[in-house]
């Protein structure tokens, strides 16, 4: 057992040798070689037009213990997954590593192949319902890794993840695989994540229901990258792939607390002329764009860009001016996925250039303030957004501790409590964020800013909103809910928590039943 | 006060979040049994079956049987939820004596 930084628990068995334990959020510098992918030069005249996933396999050489990739552009609707994963299965390959950008619900036959040897590593940013329960009961001999966005780039880049095979789905294509994602039947708009599979696999199959003729533009993922390219039916189900417009909340908890985090921001230093900014999708998140909307009206202030994840309100926002371009690694709706076709103000980026602490500086260095929400947190500021609060995997680690460690400001948002389950807590299940990179905690009763924010605890003491110390907060949570009893574990570790600098800061362990 | 006895099956509260739904019968000289089904079960099982148990023991009820779907409810429900299903099951839903639960619900 080594103590990480933050008094973290962490098995020798399951600690990286090459970047050890969490030491703390800043990077280190050290330079490396970046990995690249085997290439096999098609020649003229050759076709990659194949008829089937089942011949796309075979000819990709996949076998027996290989890494193979996939991106979760399609969320809920992705088809690609299932379809692929039983195909392997039919074929008799086992003891595969999966590393898909993250998994959804919808991807519970897993299970059965984890079952069955098929599958014996994950890596992914997160892990859902059935899976993620499972997953937490033991399901599998090797624990999962768990990436954000920006450290599974980063660890693409420096070879810790090697793919093999990489499986894209694609929402068009032509025959020779250049690929986009905002045009076809089921469109998902950014492929920002699919894009650093594609630059690092060795090989790389597109799997498309819009072929169309050839040259396929835009180019999201080009041709140089692709080995194969399927047709099939269906990618997946264009409704679970982008819902309409992403809804603002209507519930009054999440509408104070978003109205008390844009007190913090328009009362910001940052809150001039061309600043930027990044919200998360939770409630809480997404409402905060419809405050401060009003405020940069009011003020005639102007954002540069709006960074990461992408809803229907940041595109209003660019198209009224309000914001001068949005950089986008991941469209969550119609209207975003409809403005990245649209609007050349509104650019792709892949999960590199998003966020990862590998490359020459990612988005996230420039941006200034980030809105994430949280799951737990601690009066040590880590936060959790992986494990619900009775330790099992539900969540996923996303761009979090990326945007947190490199924003000017990051804010987390939070109800005190949710029902009977206080969030703001003694100590987290699982730490993904270290609370270094926790700036200011908004919830609807007050906020609260981290001591190591000295400057920013002077600049608010007049803001009109309720400060408190976060024991005062968790303090408050506790009066109304009670003090719940810890969560107890048993010594099996289920997923290893990776921070983006690939160091160690947390492990999840097996819940006692 | 009339002393509360369980005459009949009872029920109190719903499955809706944040309530809970005890359901009450006689259970002769066996004591208090609770079947307990909680989605905050790892977090606050405990702490919800003392409070029925401090309830009932309020109430004076010591054999009884209970089938309890909490849904995340509070102290506060937990204990009103209790109480409403108890005079249910004794049929004493006209004249509650509430100045004798005052004497312990603070």
């Amino acid at each position: 057992m080594a103590e990480n930084k933050i008094g973290r628990q962490i098995p020798e068995s399951v600690v990286n040798k090459r970047y050890g334990t969490f030491s703390g959020a800043s990077i280190k510098e050290d330079t490396y070689q970046r990995a690249s992918a085997e290439v096999a030069p098609v020649s003229p005249g050759s076709n990659k037009l194949l008829s089937s996933v089942r011949e796309a396999i075979e000819k990709t050489g996949l076998k027996d213990g290989m890494t193979i990739s996939f991106h979760h552009h399609f969320r809920e609707g992705d088809a690609v997954i299932n379809l692929v994963m039983e195909e392997i299965a039919k074929m008799g390959i086992k003891n595969l590593s999966i590393a898909p950008s993250s998994i959804a619900n919808v991807h519970e036959p897993l299970i059965d192949h984890i079952k069955n040897g098929v599958v014996t590593h994950i890596t992914s940013s997160g892990l859902r319902d059935n899976l993620g329960a499972a997953i937490s009961r033991g399901l599998m001999n090797e624990p999962v890794i768990i990436r954000s966005h920006g450290g599974r780039a980063r660890a693409i880049e420096a070879g810790d993840i090697h793919i093999d095979v990489a499986f894209i789905g694609a929402p068009s294509s032509d025959d020779y695989g250049n690929v986009n994602g905002s045009h076809g039947k089921a469109t998902c708009g950014s492929l920002g994540y699919a894009q650093v599979d594609a630059k690092y696999a060795d090989k790389v199959v597109v799997i498309t229901d819009n072929l169309v003729p050839y040259p396929n533009t835009p180019i999201s993922i080009p041709q140089t990258q692709v080995d194969y390219v399927v047709e099939i039916d269906s990618i997946g189900n264009p409704d679970g792939i982008a819902k309409g417009a992403t809804r603002v909340t209507k519930n009054p908890k999440d509408l104070l607390i978003a109205q008390n985090a844009n007190k913090v921001i328009t009362h910001s230093p940052y809150f001039k002329n061309g600043f930027s900014f990044q919200t998360g999708t939770g409630g809480a998140a997404l409402a905060v764009a419809r405050f401060l909307r009003q405020d940069m009206l009011k003020k005639n202030i102007k954002a540069s860009f709006a960074l990461g994840g992408i809803t229907q309100q940041m595109v209003e926002m660019l198209n009224e001016g309000l914001v001068e371009k949005i950089i986008d690694v991941q469209s969550f709706d119609k209207g975003s996925a409809r403005s990245i076709k649209e609007n050349e103000q509104h650019y792709e980026i892949s999960a590199d250039f998003y966020a990862s602490a590998g490359t020459k500086g990612p988005a996230v260095n420039k941006l200034d303030i980030v809105i994430l929400s949280a799951l737990e947190i601690d009066t040590n500021f880590n936060v959790n957004v992986l494990t619900g609060s009775d330790g099992v995997i539900r969540g996923a680690s996303g761009g979090h501790c990326d945007t947190a460690a490199a924003s000017k400001m990051s804010i987390i948002v939070t109800p005190l409590i949710r029902g009977r389950i206080p969030s703001v807590v003694d100590k987290v299940n699982t730490v993904v964020t270290p609370g270094e990179s926790v700036d200011v905690v908004v919830t609807e009763v007050g906020i609260c800013i981290n001591p190591l924010r000295k400057d920013l605890m002077d600049i608010f003491k007049n803001i009109p909103v309720p400060q408190f110390t976060i024991e005062e907060l968790k303090e408050k949570a506790y009066a109304v809910v009670g003090t719940p009893d810890p969560i107890e574990y048993e010594d099996k570790v289920v997923a290893v928590v990776e921070y983006r600098d690939g160091s160690i800061i947390d492990v999840v362990q097996k819940v006692k039943e | 006060m009339d002393k509360l006895m369980i005459k009949k099956q009872a029920i109190a509260g719903t499955v809706e979040s944040s309530d809970v739904q005890i359901i009450i019968d006689q259970n002769p000289n066996k004591g208090i049994e609770i079947e307990l089904n909680s989605s905050v079960a790892k977090q606050f099982g405990r702490r919800i079956r003392e409070v029925i148990e401090e309830t009932l023991e309020n109430l004076e009820i010591h054999d009884a049987k209970l089938v309890v779907e909490d849904k995340g409810a509070l102290d506060c429900t937990i204990k009103a939820r209790t109480i409403a299903v108890v005079h249910r099951a004794a049929e004493t839903t006209k004249a509650i004596d509430w100045e004798a639960i005052e004497e312990w619900n603070v």
